[in-house]
């Protein structure tokens, strides 16, 4: 019982991870239709944002919760503006374009930050400084450290703080308008172009954080990070419902758990294709996704 | 082309393939093929293949699958596989070894045979799920699972596990590379000449009015889906044999999928004559760009994908759009005969 609530517990922090960069994958596919390949390089240059701020602050010297804050925001900040300045451009140049050249727009991109990523930064694997001390809580042989459990916290708020911008706000109402009909919603008098580029700052902004939390937990980061991490966060986005918000969550948390139930079995060389094959099955059957409901494509 | 004409066309290409394999394995008199040269020639035939099999279901049928080193792996193994197990027990049985000229090509074809059969299935477990919806799914699906094919061979001890498969016996050859890469060539051109071709066309062009016009889209997306793995296997089992070029699980990943996706996007989308081109330039670029790599490691996938994206906004058709090389193009520019109709499938464009 004891190890079954500790999977539980390592799982939900994973899943917290994978869900952080499944909205923004979610988000920015409900609005363009487009599958960002390059977000997960985001969530990559999201860290490398934090690892440098919070070596410039020097944090590792001396770890504090107000620095570990603004080091967060501050790559929160960064990435937003390179969302922005990707989908200016590369995605906005060729939106007009068929779904695939976007589709193989956005595979450059994320090449390009990859690659890019590994002539600036160096293809070797850094270490994130320590910017919080790290604490174990124990809950009756249950043990969970104070990143994972800032993790699953951020998580929670992050997808309450969405849901009350799409659901609430002005911005919100003219992201889903956008997102049912592009041109219908610029006929309205919304400005798309910058409903499109506050989406795409807002995914980036979350997979940042996302970087930064789990360059706390896992202090190493390379340039490659994003990648798998990036691929199984869409399929995550996929499995919970493409384009809903809680979908998002759910599926990121499931692949989490299961991922680290696999990891504790004698089969833990297989976890990286757990994932795939999720993906694979939930099309089979529910291609709509948990969460998603499926739609009736009208000529 | 009649008959008559094909068995000549056939018998010729042979001859021609048979006589320069001659030249490559022991050369003309004095002159001997710099191995080096000859390496990357044979690679030339090898991406012809993967980029003009790729080009059948990204190209002609419109789709998009970032896979296909998940199939060449499929194919490649299971072909490497059968040699290295079963070879000479098969070699023998036609009194001959591997080392053998018939051994080795007796050894070649059921390989490649089970090999292209294998990705032929696995296309099919693929396909059908992801197939059967519209967008981008089956993106995702064919990226997910050329995943999971590496994480399974990185487990299979048998075949070489992460350090690859160098028990592979080295039984490919000039004539059978550029044989598979002739085979890729006519089998994707006469699909896309045939009605199934149009009908691909068709589904490219609006899936739903495809539909309402009597095609059973998801069939045909997954037929051709189907045979382009196949003819992703076969390129699969020729470069596993090859000599001193063993499959690794590692080279078998997103890249390499990335890579025939940059060869068929440079050459032009939906063009045989342009995969093929395209694959020609991205062997031998990277061969001539080999010292500048070294220096600037990694600079190479950069230029890739500044390449991507700017052909997309400057030039999404590619260097060529769906520009076709062909016979009759040939005769008017070399006897300034005005050409007979529209060629290939470029008509069904304009």
């Amino acid at each position: 019982m004891e190890t079954f609530f500790q999977q539980l517990i390592n799982g939900l922090s994973l899943g917290a991870i994978y869900a952080l960069i499944a909205l923004g994958y979610t988000m920015v596919y409900g609005v363009l239709r487009l599958i960002n390949f390059a977000h997960g390089d985001v969530y990559m240059l999201g860290a490398f944002a934090g690892y440098f701020l919070a070596n410039a602050l020097q944090l590792d010297a001396n770890p504090s919760v107000v620095g570990t804050i603004a080091v967060t925001i501050g790559s929160m900040a960064i990435c937003a503006g390179i969302g922005v300045l990707i989908e200016r451009f590369a995605y906005r140049p060729v939106r007009h374009h068929s779904r695939l050249t976007s589709l193989i727009t956005a595979i450059g991109v994320s090449l390009l930050l990859e690659y890019g990523g590994q002539v600036v930064f160096g293809a070797t694997p850094r270490f994130f400084p320590q910017m919080i001390r790290s604490r174990i809580y124990s809950f009756g042989g249950v043990q969970i450290t104070n990143q994972s459990l800032l993790i699953i916290v951020v998580a929670v708020i992050v997808m309450f703080g969405l849901e009350f911008v799409v659901h609430r706000t002005k911005i919100g109402k003219a992201m889903r308008a956008t997102s049912f009909n592009l041109s219908v919603a610029k006929l309205m008098g919304i400005n798309t172009d910058f409903v499109i580029a506050f989406t795409f700052a807002l995914g980036s902004a979350l997979a940042a954080a996302g970087g930064v939390m789990v360059a706390l937990a896992i202090p190493r980061i390379d340039p490659l990070m994003g990648l798998m991490t990036g691929l199984k966060a869409f399929v995550a986005a996929v499995l919970g419902g493409i384009g809903n918000i809680p979908g998002a969550m759910v599926g990121g948390v499931l692949i989490g758990l299961m991922e680290t139930w696999l990891g504790a079995t004698a089969y833990s060389t297989y976890r990286d294709a757990v994932a795939f094959s999720v993906l694979i099955l939930i099309l089979l059957f529910r291609p709509a996704g948990i969460l998603g409901t499926a739609t009736i494509e009208k000529v | 082309m009649r008959l008559p004409r094909k068995l000549l066309a056939i018998g010729l290409g042979t001859a021609v393939l048979v006589a320069l394999n001659q030249v490559f394995e022991h050369g003309f008199g004095n002159f001997q093929i710099n191995p080096y040269y000859a390496r990357i020639i044979n690679l030339i035939g090898i991406n012809v293949t993967l980029a003009v099999s790729l080009n059948l279901i990204n190209g002609l049928a419109g789709q998009f699958s970032i896979g296909h080193a998940g199939f060449m792996a499929v194919g490649g193994y299971t072909a490497t596989y059968f040699t290295v197990y079963h070879g000479q027990a098969l070699a023998a049985l036609a009194g001959s070894t591997l080392n053998d000229a018939v051994g080795g090509s007796l050894a070649m074809v059921v390989s490649l045979t089970l090999g292209a059969s294998a990705a032929a299935l696995a296309g099919l477990v693929v396909g059908i799920p992801s197939l059967r919806l519209r967008g981008d799914y089956l993106a995702i699906v064919t990226l997910g699972f050329s995943e999971i094919i590496r994480v399974l061979i990185l487990n299979i001890p048998a075949v070489g596990g992460a350090t690859g498969f160098t028990d592979a016996i080295p039984i490919t050859n000039f004539f059978w590379i550029f044989a598979m890469a002739m085979v890729t060539i006519v089998v994707v051109r006469n699909i896309a000449t045939s009605t199934f071709g149009h009908a691909l066309a068709t589904i490219r062009g609006d899936e739903i009015a495809a539909e309402a016009m009597g095609i059973n889209t998801t069939r045909h997306k997954v037929l051709a889906f189907v045979i382009s793995a196949a003819l992703a296997g076969v390129a699969g089992g020729l470069s596993g044999q090859l000599f001193a070029n063993p499959l690794n699980p590692q080279n078998l990943n997103f890249v390499k999928s990335i890579e025939v996706i940059v060869m068929i996007v440079l050459g032009g989308i939906g063009s045989i004559t342009g995969a093929t081109v395209g694959a020609t330039i991205l062997t031998v670029l990277p061969e001539a760009l080999r010292s500048f790599d070294r220096q600037f490691p990694g600079l190479r996938m950069v230029v890739y994908a500044l390449l991507l994206i700017l052909m997309m906004i400057f030039r999404p058709q590619g260097l060529l759009g769906r520009w076709e090389l062909t016979w009759s193009w040939l005769g008017s520019r070399l006897w300034r005969r005005p050409a007979a109709g529209p060629a290939g499938t470029a008509g069904l464009d304009r």
